[in-house]
C-alpha cells in the first residue's frame, strides 16, 4: 500500500457520504499496517496478535466478521481469506457515528447497514435467518466469560430470547406453522424502539492515540 | 443537677407527684416538633393531588415555613429557629448526598463524566466569575447606592450564589421525569460542583478577612493548588471509605441486624473526614456512595438491603423537608433584612443570564466530542434546572460579618433568589418541559434479547476498539471490568455473591418471577392452580426447537413444554375451564414454577427520581393481599395440583403481567431462629426492578391484556432434600416417596373437591419468599419443614441458578 493519499480517493468513494476522514484512515493504516507485519494483507491469525482480544469472550465471531464476504460487500458469499486494507476500512465504516447533517434516508440506511453487520454476525451460516442453534452459540459464546453460568443457563436464556423475538416479530401463528428463525426484516422489527445509531459505533479520535501494540 | 434543684426548692411545699419539666425536655422536643409538623405538612400536601401536581412539594414547603415563622414571630416577636450552617452541613445535607450517591446509576454517570465535570468546574467558575465582576462593574456605576464591599467581597458573593444546588435539583426535577441524560448531567453538575463552590468560597472568604491589599500572585496560585487538593482529595477519602465500608459488609454475615448501620455510619464518617481534612465533603460522600454500592448491595442480605434503601429514602425525604421548611421559617427575621433594589434584581438577572450563556457555550463545545448531541431543548433544560438551594443559603449564613460588611445585604439577596428559584422556577420547569416536548424517561419492559443484545455490543465495540488500536470508553470499560473481576470482588464481595452477578441472568430471571407471580395470580383468580391452557389457536408461537437434549436436569421449563411427552389430556374438565376463561394463559407446566428452585438474584431498584416513594406503583399492597391469599390456597389445595409429565406440545404466548413486576416488600422479621409456629402475618415479596417499568397500568385481572411478553418459565429442577425430624407431617405427601406418582396423577384429572389442607396451612402460611427455595422443597418433602427452616439459612449456601447438584 503506498501513501495514505493514493488511497483517499477510492476509499471515499466506498463511504458515501465520506465521512472517515482521511486523518482517520491514515491511523488506520498505520494500524493495519501494524496488524499485517507490513504485508498488504492479514489473515485470521494477524488478529491473535491484539492481546486485549484475547478476553473477548465474542472474539470469535468478531473476527470471523471481518472476513464475511456479506460484510465485506462482495456478491459472494463465505469467507475470504485474507483481506486488505480497502475490506479493513470497509469493515470500519460500520462503526462510524452518525454525522449531524444526515438526512432521514441516509440515517434509515446507516441503521440498516448497522444491523445487518449484527444479523451477519449471528447468522453463522449465511442462509439468512437466526436459527435457534445459532441463537444459542450467539447466546453461550456472549455469556462464556462468566465462568459460574452454565451451559444450559445460558441456553435457557436462548430459548427465552428467542421465543420472545419470536413473539414480537411474529404474534400469531397457527397451531402447525413453525417459526424457523429470526430472519433480517423480523430483525429490524425488534430493534425498532431503540437507537442504535448512538449504540453502535466507535469514536475515532482525532488526535494520535496510544496504539498499544507492541 | 437540675432534678435535685426543682426538687431543692419544690421540698418546701410537699412532694409533687407530677411536676412540668419544660426545661429538661426543651430542646429535643422542639426539634422533634419542627419535625413532626413537617412530616404532618407533608401528609396534607399529598391528600390534594392537583396541588402536588402543579406545585413542586418545595415550593410549598417553603410557603408553610413562611407562614409559621409569621406565626411564631407574631406571637413572640423572636425569631425562633433558623437554618443555621451547623445543623444544615452536618445533619440535613449528608443523608441528601448520600442518598443520591448510592443510588447513583453508575454507568450512565461515568458515560457522561466528562460532560459532568465540565459543567460542574468551567461552569461554576464561569458563573462565579461573571456574577461577581458584573455585580461589581455595576456598583461601580453607582446604581446599588452605597455598599461597604468591594471586589472580593462581590466575587465571594459570586461564588457562593454561583453553585447550582443538589437539593433542590432533586426536588425539582423529581417532580418532572426528564430523560435520564438530561437529568445526570444537571444533577452531577450540582453534585460535583461542590469542589468548585468551596474552594472558591474559602479562597475569597480568606481574601476578605486578609484584606485586597494583601493578596498577591502567591494566594491566586495557592488557591487553583487548592482547588485540585479540595477535590481530589475528597474524591479519594469518599474512595477509602468505599472500600472500607465494602470490606467491612463482606464480613457482616452474623450480624444482620446492625448490617445496615455500618452503610449510614461509615459513609457519614466519610464525609466528617473530609470536612476535617477541609476537603470537599460532598465529594467524599458521593464518591462513598457511588463507590460502594454495588459491592455493598451484593454483600448485604436483602433484608438488610431493603434497610438500607428506605432509611435513605426517609432520612433524605425528611432532612429536604425540615430545610424547605426551615428557610421559610429564616426568611421571616426582620433583623437581617435589607433592601436593595438594584443589587436583588441585578443579581437575579445575572445569574439566570450568565447561566445560559455559560450552558450554551459549554454545550457547543461539548457537542463536538460527544456521541449523542445536545440539544437546543437540552440546553434550556439544563440552563433553567440550575436552581440555588440551601447550600447557597448556609454558605452566606456562614459569612463573618466583620469582614463582610453588607452580610445581611447578601443573605436577603441569598434568601430572594433561592425562593425565586425553588418556587417560580420549581413552578414552571413542568409546563416548560411539556411544552418544549422534552424526551422523558422511557419505562419499558425489560427484554431479555435488549440486555443481550446490549452485552454483544459492548463486546463488540472493545473488540473494535482493540483492533483499531484506541483507548475508547468501551476499552477503559472493559478493563475497569476485568479489574473488577480479578481483584476487587474478591477482596470486597462475599464468595456467594461473587458468583452470581450478571445483568442478563438477573434480567432472565426477573421475567421467571413475573411468569410465576401471574401464574399463582391466575391459579387464584380461577380458584385452584389446576388449571389448563388448552393448545388453542390464538396467541401462540411455536419456535422451531428441534433439537431437544437429553439431559436430566433442565433449566428451564420451556425446555419440558417442548418435549414430546404423551398426550395432552384434553378431558371436559379442561375444556370446561377452557370456556370459562376468556383468554389463555400460561401452560400448566408452569407448575414448576412453583416447585423448583428458583435462582434469586440481588433484586435492584432504580432510583433516579423517587424521593418521596421507593414503590413503583401503587397496587403492591393489593399484589401483596392477592397473593398471600394465592399462596394460602395453593396449599390448601396442592393436591390437587401434583403433576403429571404430560403436556402440550405447543408454547402458548404470554401477556403483560404488569402485576408482577409490583413492588414487594420483605418481611421485616429478625433475622435468626423463627421458630416454625410463627405465624407470619406479613406475607410480603421482594423488592424488585431493575429494568421494570413503572407500570402505570391497571391492577385489575380481567383487564389483563395480550400482550408482548413471553413467558420465561422458571427453572425446574428436581430437588432431594433430606427428611428433617421436625416439622409437620404432610399427610398427603407421606405416601409418596415413589415419584412416579407424578406420572400418574395429572393436576386436570382432580376435582376440586379432594382438597385437603395440609396441616401447614391449617398452621401458617408460607414464610416470605425471599428465598424462592422455601416455594421449592414444599412438593418434594415429606416433612414441611425444609422449607421453613432453610427460610433461615445463612447465605454461606450459595444462591446458585442450578440446583446444588450440579456445582457453580
Amino acid at each position: 500500500l503506498g501513501a495514505p493519499g493514493e488511497l483517499s480517493p477510492p476509499t471515499t468513494a466506498l463511504f458515501a457520504p465520506p465521512t472517515v476522514t482521511s486523518e482517520q484512515i491514515e491511523h488506520l493504516h498505520r494500524r493495519f499496517k501494524q496488524l499485517s507485519q507490513d504485508q498488504l494483507t492479514i489473515r485470521k491469525e494477524n488478529f491473535d496478535s491484539i492481546p486485549d482480544l484475547e478476553f473477548n469472550p465474542i472474539r470469535g465471531k468478531i473476527v470471523h466478521a471481518f472476513f464475511d464476504k456479506r460484510n465485506l460487500r462482495q456478491e459472494s458469499d463465505g469467507l475470504a481469506e485474507e483481506i486488505n486494507f480497502e475490506d479493513f476500512l470497509t469493515i470500519m465504516s460500520y462503526f462510524r457515528p452518525i454525522e449531524m447533517n444526515m438526512d432521514e434516508e441516509q440515517l434509515d440506511r446507516f441503521r440498516k447497514e448497522k444491523l445487518k453487520f449484527l444479523f451477519h454476525m449471528y447468522d453463522s451460516d449465511h442462509d439468512g435467518k437466526i436459527t435457534l442453534q445459532e441463537y444459542r452459540n450467539v447466546v453461550e459464546e456472549l455469556l462464556s466469560g462468566n465462568p459460574h453460568l452454565e451451559k444450559e443457563s445460558a441456553r435457557s436464556i436462548a430459548d427465552g430470547a428467542m421465543m420472545e423475538a419470536a413473539t414480537i416479530c411474529v404474534g400469531h401463528m397457527g397451531p402447525d406453522q413453525v417459526y424457523e428463525g429470526i430472519t433480517f426484516e423480523d430483525f429490524l422489527k425488534m430493534w425498532q424502539g431503540i437507537d442504535i445509531e448512538t449504540k453502535m459505533h466507535v469514536r475515532f479520535l482525532n488526535v494520535d492515540t496510544i496504539a498499544h501494540c507492541y | 443537677g437540675q432534678r435535685s434543684s426543682e426538687s431543692a426548692t419544690s421540698s418546701n411545699q410537699s412532694f409533687a407527684i407530677v411536676s412540668f419539666k419544660w426545661d429538661h425536655v426543651k430542646e429535643p422536643y422542639i426539634i422533634v416538633l419542627w419535625i413532626l409538623v413537617a412530616s404532618l405538612a407533608k401528609i396534607v400536601f399529598h391528600l390534594s393531588h392537583k396541588v402536588t401536581r402543579v406545585v413542586p412539594e418545595s415550593a410549598l414547603l417553603i410557603v408553610l415555613g413562611i407562614v409559621l415563622g409569621g406565626i411564631v414571630w407574631a406571637a413572640d416577636h423572636i425569631a425562633s429557629f433558623t437554618l443555621t450552617p451547623t445543623v444544615f452541613f452536618f445533619y440535613l445535607l449528608p443523608p441528601i448526598v448520600l442518598d443520591a450517591g448510592y443510588f447513583m446509576p453508575n454507568r450512565l454517570f461515568f458515560g457522561n463524566l466528562g460532560t459532568i465535570l465540565l459543567y460542574a468546574v468551567i461552569g461554576t467558575v464561569w458563573n462565579a466569575a461573571t456574577t461577581g465582576l458584573s455585580l461589581y462593574g455595576v456598583y461601580l456605576t453607582g446604581i446599588m447606592g452605597n455598599l461597604k464591599s468591594g471586589l472580593l467581597d462581590f466575587l465571594l458573593f459570586g461564588s457562593l450564589i454561583a453553585a447550582v444546588d443538589p437539593v433542590a435539583v432533586l426536588a425539582v426535577f423529581e417532580e418532572v421525569h426528564v430523560n435520564e441524560v438530561l437529568f445526570i448531567i444537571v444533577f452531577g453538575e450540582s453534585l460535583l460542583n461542590d469542589a468548585v463552590t468551596v474552594v472558591l468560597y474559602n479562597v475569597f472568604e480568606s481574601f476578605v478577612a486578609i484584606g485586597a491589599a494583601n493578596v498577591t500572585g502567591i494566594e491566586c496560585l495557592k488557591g487553583i493548588v487548592s482547588f485540585f487538593v479540595v477535590s481530589l482529595g475528597g474524591t479519594l477519602v469518599g474512595i477509602f471509605f468505599a472500600f472500607l465500608l465494602s470490606l467491612v459488609s463482606r464480613f457482616t454475615k452474623h450480624v444482620r441486624i446492625i448490617e445496615p448501620g455500618f452503610v449510614f455510619i461509615i459513609s457519614y464518617l466519610s464525609y466528617l473526614t473530609a470536612e476535617m481534612l477541609s476537603l470537599s465533603a460532598i465529594l467524599a460522600i458521593t464518591f462513598c456512595g457511588i463507590c460502594c454500592q454495588k459491592y455493598v448491595k451484593a454483600n448485604i442480605s436483602e433484608q438488610s438491603s431493603t434497610t438500607v434503601r428506605y432509611t435513605m429514602k426517609m432520612l433524605a425525604s425528611g432532612a429536604e423537608t425540615i430545610i424547605f421548611m426551615f428557610l421559610g421559617i429564616s426568611a421571616v427575621d426582620p433583623n437581617i433584612w435589607t433592601w436593595n433594589t438594584a443589587f436583588i434584581l441585578l443579581t437575579l438577572v445575572f445569574i439566570s443570564v450568565y447561566r445560559v450563556i455559560g450552558v450554551v457555550l459549554q454545550t457547543w463545545i461539548l457537542n463536538r466530542y460527544r456521541t449523542v448531541q445536545l440539544e437546543i431543548i437540552d440546553q434550556v433544560v439544563m440552563s433553567y434546572g440550575g436552581l440555588r438551594g440551601a447550600v447557597a443559603f448556609a454558605l452566606v449564613a456562614l459569612l463573618n460579618e466583620d469582614n463582610v460588611k453588607d452580610k445581611n445585604l447578601f443573605v436577603s439577596t441569598t434568601i430572594i433568589v433561592v425562593f425565586f428559584t425553588v418556587i417560580f422556577q420549581g413552578l414552571t420547569i413542568k409546563p416548560l418541559v411539556q411544552w418544549l416536548k422534552v424526551k422523558k424517561t422511557e419505562h419499558r419492559e425489560p427484554k431479555l434479547n435488549e440486555k443481550l443484545h446490549g452485552r454483544a455490543f459492548d463486546h463488540i465495540l472493545s473488540a473494535i476498539e482493540d483492533i483499531s488500536g484506541q483507548i475508547g470508553h468501551h476499552y477503559l470499560r472493559d478493563k475497569w471490568s476485568n479489574f473488577d473481576r480479578k481483584f476487587l470482588r474478591k477482596i470486597l464481595m462475599r464468595r456467594s455473591a461473587q458468583k452470581s452477578r450478571d445483568q442478563i441472568l438477573n434480567v432472565f430471571h426477573e421475567l421467571n418471577l413475573k411468569d410465576a407471580i401471574s401464574y399463582v395470580a391466575e391459579g387464584e383468580r380461577r380458584g385452584s392452580l389446576a388449571f389448563i391452557r388448552s393448545p388453542s389457536t390464538d396467541n401462540m408461537v411455536n419456535v422451531d426447537f428441534s433439537t431437544p437434549l437429553p439431559s436430566t436436569v433442565e433449566s428451564s421449563v420451556s425446555y419440558l413444554l417442548r418435549e414430546k411427552a404423551g398426550p395432552v389430556c384434553l378431558d371436559m374438565q379442561a375444556l370446561e375451564q377452557r370456556r370459562k376463561s376468556i383468554r389463555d394463559t400460561e401452560d400448566t407446566l408452569a407448575h414448576h414454577t412453583l416447585q423448583q428452585y428458583l435462582y434469586k438474584p440481588r433484586q435492584e431498584h432504580k432510583h433516579l427520581y423517587s424521593r418521596h416513594e421507593i414503590m413503583h406503583s401503587e397496587d403492591d399492597k393489593q399484589d401483596k393481599e392477592i397473593f398471600h391469599r394465592t399462596m394460602r390456597k395453593r396449599l390448601e389445595s396442592f393436591k390437587s395440583t401434583k403433576l403429571g409429565i404430560n403436556h402440550p406440545k405447543k408454547l402458548n404466548k404470554i401477556h403483560k403481567r404488569d402485576r408482577g413486576q409490583k413492588r414487594r416488600n420483605s418481611s421485616v422479621i429478625p433475622n435468626g431462629n423463627i421458630p416454625s409456629e410463627n405465624p407470619v402475618q406479613d406475607f410480603t415479596l421482594k423488592e424488585k426492578d431493575l429494568e421494570f417499568s413503572e407500570s402505570e397500568e391497571n391492577n385489575d385481572y380481567e383487564t389483563l391484556h395480550l400482550g408482548k411478553g413471553v413467558d420465561f418459565l422458571a427453572n425446574v429442577t428436581k430437588q432431594n432434600f433430606t427428611d428433617n425430624p421436625a416439622g409437620i407431617d404432610n399427610p398427603v405427601f407421606s405416601a409418596d416417596d415413589d415419584h412416579s406418582i407424578y406420572t400418574k396423577f395429572s393436576p386436570w384429572l382432580s376435582s376440586e373437591d379432594t382438597v385437603v389442607p395440609s396441616q401447614r396451612a391449617r398452621v401458617q402460611i408460607p414464610y416470605s419468599p425471599n428465598n424462592f427455595r422455601r416455594l421449592t422443597p414444599f412438593r418434594l418433602s415429606n416433612k414441611s419443614v425444609d422449607s421453613f427452616l432453610l427460610a433461615d439459612v445463612p447465605e454461606d449456601r450459595p444462591r446458585t441458578f442450578l440446583p446444588e447438584s450440579t456445582h457453580m
